[in-house]
């Protein structure tokens, strides 16, 4: 494999993003008009999620699209990895910035491997090496080479096509990925998905991600830091979520990240906080008349099916076991949600699961444990509990 | 009849084929020109109006009058007919082409040139798959037109099936006026329909299976 792909692939803690400052940016779309973005100045640490946030007609968006000059700032200047934006051909420049749109925004005419082969063709990599490189961002992404890489866009669910969005912004391993309302289009369980997926990624590359959202709570979920942005890109707080729940930089950045913040806790506490109960497991092929008892000795009434990689594929009751050796049957619907999902997450995935608890995966969907609905429930109650007493001695 | 087929076999076909050939190359031409004009008219807005005019008007006038009109200008022959068969080929596709470009995603075009395709990759990898089968679909209309209008190009001394129809007409009550005619006519019926089982089979090999309907 390549150099950079090889880096990206790092062990945890090495970053491959690389930092973005904004100094003075201001975009007027008219010469007399209000600028959409007054005066920006902001520093994005390398290998750090940043979220910008806040009402429609900000500039947020605005603000994104100057990264990679879609937009060009009126004045002011933009540096990545300490250089100007503009010293480079844009085109350069883009090829070396990740870009995600909502919905994936695939092109309906080429194949999935095409789609994230575009920008590593644009650079001209060689053959060999772009179909390698397609097969290990299908992998991570979590959709199976040999099942995706040839179908068509409009043979994909659309979180598989927001997916393979994501895959193609990073395909050419860019240190800088730019993502615009990337899970808006999907329904609240795929976008959950999609986040928790997302993360899990970010934990492995440490790409330096600023993502849009006019979802606090994919904000204060996904970002190490967020930007709240008023009219005109002014910034309202700009913060790690910890501190923009507990202290607030004024009335507007109340108003926007809402009532209810113990209850915005639950998006703050992270699946992995908890500890895991343990579930009897099986992997396909094994005898079943071993696995049978091998649960029951556990005292469990039901086993979860792991494949040979250890990921989870199917959640069943022993009556279900019918055959010699445990079979290879995929529930599509089976719910998983990633260790650094949010007890408000795990909660909404137990009230669909039909067991009693939901499963929780790790690095590459590897299983780790079952999280239960009590077990979420006393921890809430621990920690309300604590934050009374904090409060009684203060 | 078949007397008549068998005696001239060997000029029929020949016809037949210059026949073809004349609209096929015609076709080409048009294609090109459509397609450059389209790119024109959906990067300019201001141009889109004055482009649909000019094809619906175009296509009002009489094409025997228009190749009357080329007559002084370029002489007798070839060249009035291609230039005959390319201006009415033009517009279809061209109206087709504006629109195929036109129902292009603009998220799509944003998309690429977000990951650094310049404008004319954009166009050839992006903007002209997506539009094709919508253009396409006004390149089979204009092939068929082209066929009857590359008859009319007999009256330039042109190639193709058109002088059967004329020298037929002329002669009407004679002899073989009717063998003539019918050859001419049926002739150029077949070759459209032939040519328009071709277009149809370029058009499965060259729309992506992605967005065949």
């Amino acid at each position: 494999m390549s150099d950079s792909a090889t880096s990206s692939q790092g062990p945890d803690g090495s970053v491959s993003g690389a930092e973005i400052t904004l100094t003075d940016v201001t975009k007027r779309y008219t010469r007399s008009g209000k600028p959409a973005v007054d005066g920006l100045t902001l520093n994005i640490p390398a290998g750090e999620t940043v979220m910008f946030v806040g009402p429609s007609g900000c500039g947020k968006t605005t603000s994104l699209k100057m990264l990679n000059r879609l937009i060009e700032p009126t004045s002011g200047t933009i540096t990545i990895d300490g250089e100007d934006i503009r010293s480079k051909d844009v085109d350069d420049l883009r090829r070396g910035i990740g870009y995600v749109i909502q919905g994936g925004s695939l092109f309906p005419h080429m194949s999935v491997a095409d789609n994230i082969a575009v920008v590593p063709g644009l650079l001209k990599w060689k053959k060999q090496r772009i179909a390698d490189r397609v097969d290990e961002l299908l992998d991570l992404v979590g959709l199976e080479p040999d099942r995706y890489r040839d179908r068509y866009p409009r043979e994909l669910s659309g979180g598989q096509q927001q997916r393979v969005g994501v895959a193609r912004g990073l395909a050419a391993d860019p240190p800088v990925l730019l993502m615009d309302e990337p899970f808006g289009a999907v329904d609240p369980i795929t976008r959950q998905r999609l986040q928790d997926e997302m993360m899990s990624i970010q934990d492995e590359l440490r790409k330096t991600i600023v993502c849009v959202t006019h979802d606090i709570d994919e904000a204060l979920k996904l970002g190490d830091r967020i930007l709240i942005l008023q009219e005109g890109a002014q910034i309202a707080q700009y913060d790690t979520p910890d501190v923009i729940l507990a202290q607030p930089a004024g009335e507007f950045v109340e108003d926007f990240v809402g009532s209810g913040s113990s209850l915005k806790l639950l998006t703050l506490t992270r699946v992995q906080e908890l500890d895991l109960a343990t579930q009897s497991t099986a992997t396909i092929g094994e005898s079943t008349k071993d696995v049978i008892e091998r649960t029951r000795a556990a005292g469990d009434s039901s086993v979860i099916v792991l494949d040979q990689r250890r990921r989870p594929i199917e959640w069943l009751w022993l009556r279900e076991l019918r055959s010699d050796t445990i079979p290879a049957t995929e529930d599509p619907k089976l719910i998983t949600i990633d260790r650094r999902a949010t007890l408000n997450d795990a909660l909404d995935s137990m009230l669909v699961s039909s067991h009693d608890g939901v499963i929780v995966t790790g690095r590459r969907d590897e299983y780790l444990g079952v999280t239960t609905f009590t077990t979420v429930t006393d921890h809430m109650r621990a920690t309300e509990q604590a934050a009374a007493e904090q409060a009684a001695e203060a | 009849m078949w007397q008549f087929i068998r005696d001239r076999w060997q000029d029929i076909a020949y016809s037949s084929y210059q026949h073809v050939s004349l609209v096929v190359q015609s076709i080409i031409l048009a294609t090109i020109i459509a397609i450059a004009i389209a790119v024109l008219v959906t990067s300019y807005r201001r141009l889109e109006p004055i482009a649909n005019a000019i094809s619906a008007v175009g296509l009002t006038i009489p094409s025997f009058a228009l190749l009357g009109l080329l007559l002084p200008l370029l002489g007798i022959g070839a060249a009035p007919s291609v230039v005959l068969v390319v201006f009415y080929a033009t517009l279809p596709i061209l109206r087709n082409a504006v629109v195929g470009l036109q129902g292009v995603d603009r998220d799509l075009i944003e998309s690429a040139r977000g990951m650094g395709m310049g404008p004319a990759t954009t166009f050839f990898r992006v903007r002209l798959p997506l539009a094709w089968p919508v253009t396409l679909a006004g390149l089979r209309v204009s092939t068929q037109m082209s066929m009857g209008v590359a008859a009319i190009a007999a009256y330039a001394l042109g190639p193709g099936l058109g002088p059967y129809i004329f020298t037929g007409l002329t002669q009407i009550g004679g002899a073989n006026a009717l063998n003539y005619t019918l050859v001419g006519t049926v002739g150029i019926i077949i070759l459209a329909l032939i040519l328009d089982a071709i277009l149809l089979l370029i058009g499965r090999l060259t729309t992506s299976r992605g967005i065949r309907v």
